[in-house]
């Protein structure tokens, strides 16, 4: 090799939105990599949908079955990539040092958060595209209404799970990160109002649900899917959950 | 020694507190208190001290990966606590611990990081260097210690940076990878490259460090160029003689009161083994060799060392190193 002169031209980085998007691809691949993830980015999340429409458990809700269940699934998915599957990846990332080597390089502390949601939405598209290939056909026809609104709240739920996978990531040990994205993934999933509506749950739940970013999250997709209509009071609650996890990672996330 | 040209790292009066979550008894503690430092263009500086010295947190905050309490730090002329990817693209950093992602492989890893900056070195030259192709296909939880520490030290450089920082760089280094690291080393230095490292190993300071900062307990106790603190002795305080070190083993209980000049000392360390210290000349050694041959002495062993980086930090702090 050839030790170019030191300073012949000054070092600059790459533009940001190049750093940005280059980790964005990064991290998304090494997610798709991921055996464990891509169990419970896709297959858990079709097999919920599989069984919730040839089950009569969603029933009498006002729609079909695999009306009523997309929406949840597609919440779902959003919970697994944004939660537990980039909490998980944070936190390990967090323990062998990768998230302080990259904020010495160009990319930064800021563009490492960026490049990270970015990739939380690279996958969650790729979700959104294999659940709707499968649930089509088995005669899923939300309004066509419904998926502006759908998709952007879509978007506001993976904010709120992306910056509460941050905080539990960037605060407690990995190990600890890996049990508790898990333990609340099927938690949430089963009981906390996301796949299964909180109609179907018992009568104290169902208040606690509404105000959960689970539960305000599959309410209000399937408001939007099943009927084209905004659930101004989930999105709200979405909102504030984004806001308040979001400030709380910004103050206790510890990078070392 | 010290260039009169902007230095590229400088550091006055650093202090840093931690806690009180970090600490049991919930009070704050200084783990640097006003560590003060100059690091050259074209130098390799070395921060020499014990483990917990301080040695990582001063650097740490000097690449803005810790947030100071006290104290100013200049890094190419920019405050490393404010600036932005403007001063990050032009400093390399490799850190103790790698840093690097356990799944990812060798060549897209580097690939990677190159595509961060507007002019990144040639990612196959410094692979083909850093004997990385040895090991390319295979992820980095697989890597030994010795090829995790070469690949860290190809993503510290892969920016072409004006100053490199490296802490611990020998760790876990096999002695063929250990000579590659340090003749690279030695040559982005007179490429002009500012290389600060930290150590607690003597041998890494002695072979690499044009100047050598040693650190105890969160403050600076000495400073000099490697020579420069070799001769300083409290016992020869104004002498330029190299302190040696002669040990050799004859039969026990020679009076060899005498033999040697002051300040030279000559103790019997344990029966038969003695040990003579201070600035031995070749005089000396053939005064000794002639009282040998007087007295009918055969020595058993003999050896002699330079005095070595290790006594300084000695007498410095009062503690061994290890």
């Amino acid at each position: 090799m050839t030790v170019p002169p030191v300073n012949a031209a000054r070092q600059a980085p790459a533009p940001l939105l190049r750093r940005i998007l280059l980790q964005g691809k990064y991290e998304s691949l090494t997610m798709l990599r991921n055996g464990e993830q891509l169990i419970l980015a896709v297959v858990l999340p079709l097999l919920a949908l599989v069984g919730l429409t040839v089950t009569p458990f969603l029933d009498g809700l006002g729609g079909s079955r695999v009306n009523v269940a997309v929406p949840g699934i597609l919440a779902l998915c959003a919970m697994s990539t944004a939660f537990t599957g980039q909490g998980i990846a944070t936190g390990f990332d967090r323990r062998y040092g990768v998230l302080r080597f990259l904020s010495t390089t160009p990319l930064g502390r800021a563009g490492l958060v960026a490049g990270k949601a970015l990739a939380v939405l690279a996958v969650l598209a790729l979700q959104v595209a294999v659940v709707s290939a499968v649930a089509l056909p088995l005669g899923w026809n939300p309004p066509a209404a419904g998926w502006l609104p759908g998709l952007a709240l879509l978007v506001l739920g993976a904010a709120a799970f992306t910056a509460l996978g941050l905080l539990v990531a960037g605060t407690v040990r990995p190990e600890a990160t890996l049990a508790i994205t898990n333990l609340l993934w099927i938690l949430l999933g089963a009981l906390g109002g996301i796949v299964i509506p909180p109609e179907r749950l018992p009568g104290a739940a169902q208040v606690i649900v509404h105000y959960l970013p689970s539960g305000a999250l599959g309410e209000a997709l399937r408001e939007a899917f099943l009927s084209g209509t905004i659930d101004a009071g989930a999105a709200l609650i979405l909102l504030v959950w984004t806001v308040l996890a979001g400030a709380a990672a910004i103050r206790w996330f510890k990078w070392n | 020694m010290r260039s009169p040209e902007s230095p590229v790292l400088s550091i006055s009066g650093l202090i840093k507190d931690v806690g009180p979550l970090a600490t049991l008894d919930g009070k704050m503690l200084r783990v640097v208190s006003g560590v003060s430092l100059v690091a050259e263009r074209g130098q390799v500086t070395a921060l020499l001290g014990a483990n917990g010295a301080g040695k990582t947190t001063t650097i740490e905050c000097a690449q803005g990966l810790q947030a100071r309490s006290g104290g100013t730090i200049s890094l190419l002329g920019q405050d490393p606590a404010s600036a932005g990817a403007d001063l990050r693209a032009r400093v390399g950093v490799m850190l103790q611990d790698g840093g690097l992602p356990p799944s990812a492989r060798p060549i897209p890893l580097l690939r990677h990081i190159a595509g961060m900056y507007a002019r990144p070195r040639s990612v196959d030259e410094l692979v083909e260097r850093l004997g990385i192709d040895t090991f390319s296909r295979t992820s980095v939880r697989r890597l030994s210690g010795g090829q995790k520490q070469r690949l860290a030290l190809a993503a510290a450089l892969i920016g072409n940076p004006e100053a490199l920082f490296l802490d611990e760089p020998s760790a876990g280094l096999d002695p063929q990878s250990r000579q590659l690291v340090f003749e690279l080393i030695a040559e982005l230095r007179d490429a002009g490259m500012g290389i600060i490292l930290t150590t607690h190993l003597m041998d890494d300071a002695q072979r690499l460090a044009d100047y050598v900062y040693i650190i105890d307990a969160g403050r600076n106790v000495a400073e000099g160029t490697v020579a420069q603190l070799l001769q300083r002795d409290p016992a020869v305080e104004s002498g330029t003689e190299h302190i040696r070190t002669l040990f050799f083993e004859a039969p026990a209980g020679l009076d060899l009161t005498g033999v040697l000049p002051e300040p030279i000392a000559v103790s019997e360390t344990r029966a038969g083994s003695y040990v003579a210290t201070g600035p031995l000349t070749p005089e000396d050694l053939a005064s000794l060799a002639s009282w040998w041959a007087a007295h009918g002495v055969m020595p058993g062993s003999l050896s002699m060392e330079a005095r070595s980086l290790e006594d300084v930090f000695l007498d410095v702090s009062g503690k061994d190193i290890r």
